[in-house]
């Protein structure tokens, strides 16, 4: 008899496979990797934002006990520089400005956390004491930090031979249309804004572990990486000249990534390199000081933007000057955030016909910047959405209804935007109504006049927003300047027994890919969800991957092992066929079993997979033994996630702390698979947003130091600085993946931040502002209550 | 070079270390016991709670030398010996309360000493502020507060199981 199975697949919250390793305490991230005979490193960094190298002795440091060597960038002649994996093009079609980014410094060092020389030694307190020693004698020189500064005439050159810092100038759109719109507007709206730099933090410390076998001339790299495919990739070809077949990259259990473990570091370079030179497993941990200024960091526009609108409201134009920094260096994926994944997505969810929008990228002496959850379309939806409340309040319109005139309607997809998108599917009116419905947005006024009894200001906000994720089509990107392709590698190993190994490119730190994509096995193959184990994140297991960012892994990822087993059905049904003498054509399969049509012949999957194993009775003159199958799926197109979220604040007029009391977001995030993760990653998502629009901010002082260099200083959520986030789903299909899903690891960072500013913003409406820069902390609104600056 | 004999999970060890040698560092890199993690340098996160003596402590800020005749819990020593998991380790997993799963062994030993704390239960508010000294960038913080009051429910005898409390 049949026993009843819980529903697993498809839509069915399944509690995680991975919590137990990790609620035991048996999870295995690359700190708790220990090779025999391993040594440590310590990174000897810059303190100063922009220097030359006077000198550097290591003589001292190299007698310390326990030390093995001390290496500068004169020991590592031969390597090649950390390379950048986009060029963008400026307007006038010549390509970007592209310094080089050395491994360990070389002359001068651009910014505090610049790494200069690596001590290695048998413990890691020997390895930092000694680096204590070095001497370095350096002539410290004028640095600028600021966006705007660093392109002004006369600023510090971060490279010599790159003037006004500019790395490119580029622009997107229709000039001369969007002037045109400008011209026969009724009202015109200017809006200024800084998005403030944000640093990642994922919980677990950057580490990299490099191990060498003399005897194979292997080299194995176990990194804290979001892509170790891409790692191997990029170290092994440009920095170290390793051939593919002799490097292996780990990247095991992650800590959390939110985009600063896509790129490839240093470090990773320097305990490969070092473990082949010294024949020793070399260890390197970040301490959190060390991430603060070595992680690349996210945001940081400075941005011009202005609407043009007719008597009614209807947006006709939008004009766009942003600044971008890139820090000292060009990060793997940088020149792409403020371009291809920010401009491209000005349109949002509004059917404005002109669009125009230039870019300025800038040098600094920063921590280089690069893509930070969300990338580049938490910017553009910040911008659209302060900007379409800001111009709700001048021009006199509600500000539900001006989003409302605006939508792209729902009967428009596939819609063409002017900034070269072209969004596949979405209902804008439906997520709004569901959110303003689930927030009680009607009855807010009663909340408000009841907080203000209280001596509180509350204020209500809303964000419609969409974004483009699921990345991406290799040859449009291919053509916008990725070095690289974004398909996606899915293999289905079916054994003989019928159990399932699933190897994908996509890599899990966090988001319960062990969960999500052993559902979709469970779902389309009918193998319980314990009988499907995924394998990621290992180079040598795994046969190709573009890893895991831009919400990509189950557009791109799981539409890989959808094919891999449409693949394995075809087969399967060949095989079904033999054993059942009958036509391939009239064997049906669903769900694991195989069946003539109309009869009540079958075989289930596992017989299938004996038999391919075991080819006893088998169409052997055919088709191959065995049963596995793997595809590369590279997408046609973005997908294009959108919805509504809408915060709720309150505000202590006495010292100006707002609060966050409570917010709903109504995502449209495709079909969902696992809703308890979908809603889980939302909240993670939100929690980041509200983060960065009340919290968080990088800080650097004029000369160029990192002030908010830990976590006494960098203000990140904690459990009492958030309420609870209403998390709903309002689904329309992607209309170009086998699974019809859009992604949902960034919506929740790129919806909420002007949600709550512009919840912050209406509490204060009696105070005469338009606008609050991020992060709205208690002293910035304690001025505008007070009317002074503290 | 000195030494301190300490009982960790219910087993007795003495171990050579330095004078500047911290738990945290004992556990993982003398004892192996890598669960608990290092997230922070400036005792901020909590990713590396254990108990001493049945109290939470930050095993980053404390020192191995202080430990002479403790008894260290950690997250390895929290589960029962047939690997039947503490309440709270479930609830974490009923509620979805976990993500990256590094911040996660400093949480659950965190909110277990919090629980243990409070037999007249918390409010919702109480456990947020409770959780001051553990960040999750993860998660948001939500169904962490969701599962440790199912857990308290259980740990507390007002419910039998944490899938009852989460009925």
């Amino acid at each position: 008899m049949n026993a009843i199975l819980p529903f697993e697949g498809i839509g069915a919250s399944v509690k995680r496979k991975e919590d137990l390793r990790f609620l035991s305490g048996r999870g295995q991230y690359v700190d708790d990797i220990n090779r025999p005979g391993q040594v440590y490193a310590w990174i000897l960094r810059s303190q100063y934002a922009h220097a030359r190298i006077v000198s550097i002795d290591t003589t001292a440091a190299a007698a310390m006990p326990g030390v093995i060597a001390v290496f500068t960038s004169a020991d590592m002649a031969g390597i090649g520089g950390i390379p950048c994996g986009w060029q963008i093009h400026n307007k006038d079609g010549t390509p970007m400005a592209e310094p080089k980014h050395p491994v360990l410094a070389e002359g001068k060092l651009r910014h505090v956390g610049d790494p200069v020389a690596v001590v290695i030694a048998e413990t890691r307190s020997q390895a930092r004491d000694a680096g204590e020693a070095i001497a370095l004698e350096v002539e410290a020189l004028p640095a600028v930090t600021g966006t705007t500064e660093a392109l002004a005439a006369g600023a510090p050159r971060v490279h010599d031979d790159i003037a006004g810092n500019l790395c490119y100038d580029w622009h997107i759109g229709d000039k001369s249309m969007t002037d045109a719109a400008f011209a026969r507007a009724e009202h015109r709206v200017a809006f200024e804004t800084t998005n403030n730099r944000l640093i990642a933090n994922a919980m677990e410390p950057r580490s990299a572990v490099g191990d060498y076998d003399t005897t194979t001339g292997e080299h194995t790299l176990f990194t804290t990486s979001q892509n170790p495919h891409v790692i191997r990739l990029l170290m092994g070809a440009f920095v170290l000249n390793i051939p593919e077949s002799k490097l292996r990259v780990v990247a095991p259990d992650v800590g959390g990534g939110f985009g600063s473990k896509i790129y490839h570091y240093a470090e990773e370079a320097i305990v490969t390199w070092a473990a082949a030179k010294l024949g020793r497993p070399v260890k390197w941990t970040a301490d959190r000081t060390e991430s603060f200024m070595s992680d690349a960091h996210g945001r940081d526009h400075v941005t011009r933007a202005e609407l043009a609108l007719d008597k009614e409201g209807t947006f006709l134009g939008l004009r766009v000057h942003t600044q971008a920094n890139m820090g000292a260096y060009l990060s793997t994926f940088a020149p792409c955030v403020p371009t291809y994944l920010y401009a491209t997505l000005l349109a949002g969810v509004y059917s404005t016909p002109a669009i125009y929008a230039e870019v300025k990228a800038v040098f600094t002496h920063t921590v280089p910047v690069d893509a930070y959850r969300g990338a580049g379309r938490p910017e553009a939806t910040y911008l659209l959405e302060r900007l379409v409340d800001v111009a709700a309040k001048q021009c006199g319109f509600d500000r539900i209804e001006l989003r409302r005139r605006n939508f792209i309607a729902t009967d428009a997809f596939p819609y063409q935007t002017p900034v070269a998108l072209e969004y596949d599917s979405g209902d804008y009116f439906s997520t709004l109504n569901q959110a303003l419905e689930t927030s009680g947005w009607a009855g807010f006024e009663a909340r408000r006049a009841e907080a203000a009894k209280r001596g509180k200001l509350r204020g209500i906000g809303i964000s419609t927003y969409l974004e483009a994720c699921g990345i991406a089509p290799s040859a449009v990107v291919g053509s916008l300047g990725a070095r690289a392709g974004l398909y996606e590698v899915g293999t289905i190993r079916v054994h003989p027994t019928g159990s399932i190994t699933v190897l994908t490119g996509a890599h899990s730190h966090g988001q319960g890919h062990e969960t999500t994509f052993a559902q979709l096995v469970c779902d389309k193959l009918g193998v319980p969800v314990a009988q499907v184990d995924i394998v990621h994140g290992d180079t040598g297991k795994v046969p190709f991957g573009m890893g895991t960012y831009g919400s990509r892994s189950l557009a791109v990822g799981g539409s890989a092992m959808e094919k891999a087993m449409d693949k394995i059905i075809a087969k399967g049904k060949r095989i079904a066929a033999h054993l059942m003498e009958a036509a391939v054509e009239d064997i049906e399969f669903d769900r694991g079993t195989f069946r003539v049509a109309g009869t009540d012949k079958t075989k289930v999957l596992a017989e299938i997979s004996l038999a391919a194993y075991v080819p006893h009775n088998y169409p052997i003159d055919e088709i191959e033994p065995g049963l596995e199958e793997t595809a590369f799926y590279d997408p046609k197109n973005f997908t294009y996630p959108g919805g509504c979220h809408i915060a709720e604040v309150e505000i202590e007029k006495e010292t100006g702390k707002v609060s966050l009391i409570n917010f709903t977001a109504v995502d449209d995030v495709g079909r969902v698979i696992n809703p308890m993760i979908v809603e889980g990653q939302v909240q993670g998502g939100v929690a980041q947003g509200v983060g960065q629009a009340l919290m968080e901010n990088c800080v650097y002082d004029a000369a160029g130091q990192l002030i908010s260099a830990s976590m006494m200083d960098y203000a990140m959520p904690r459990a009492d600085d958030l309420a609870p986030v209403s998390v709903a789903t309002h689904v329309t299909l992607c209309t170009h993946n086998p699974l019809g899903v859009k992604g949902c690891g960034e919506v929740g960072a790129i919806g909420s931040p002007p949600a709550v500013i512009n919840a912050v913003v209406d509490a204060l409406r009696d105070y005469g502002v338009t606008h609050v820069e991020m992060p709205a902390t208690a002293p910035k609104i304690w001025s505008i209550i007070h009317g002074s600056t503290l | 070079m000195p030494q301190v004999t300490l009982s960790v999970n219910g087993k007795s060890h003495t171990v050579d270390i330095e004078g500047r040698t911290l738990l945290v560092e004992l556990l993982r890199e003398k004892l192996r016991l890598t669960g608990t993690h290092v997230g922070c340098d400036t005792s901020q996160c909590g990713a590396c709670v254990v108990h001493i003596d049945g109290e939470s402590v930050k095993s980053c800020t404390t020192l191995a030398a202080m430990c002479e005749g403790a008894s260290v819990t950690t997250i390895e020593g929290l589960a029962k010996a047939d690997g039947t998991l503490h309440p709270m380790q479930e609830a974490f997993r009923e509620y979805h309360a976990l993500q990256c799963g590094f911040c996660t062994p400093g949480m659950v030993m965190s909110a277990v000493d919090l629980v243990q704390k409070h037999p007249e239960g918390l409010s919702e508010l109480e456990i947020r502020e409770g959780l001051e000294g553990n960040l999750c960038r993860c998660t948001g913080y939500h169904n962490i507060v969701k599962a440790i009051a199912a857990a308290a429910e259980v740990m507390h005898g007002k419910r039998e199981t944490i899938a009852a409390a989460a009925q």
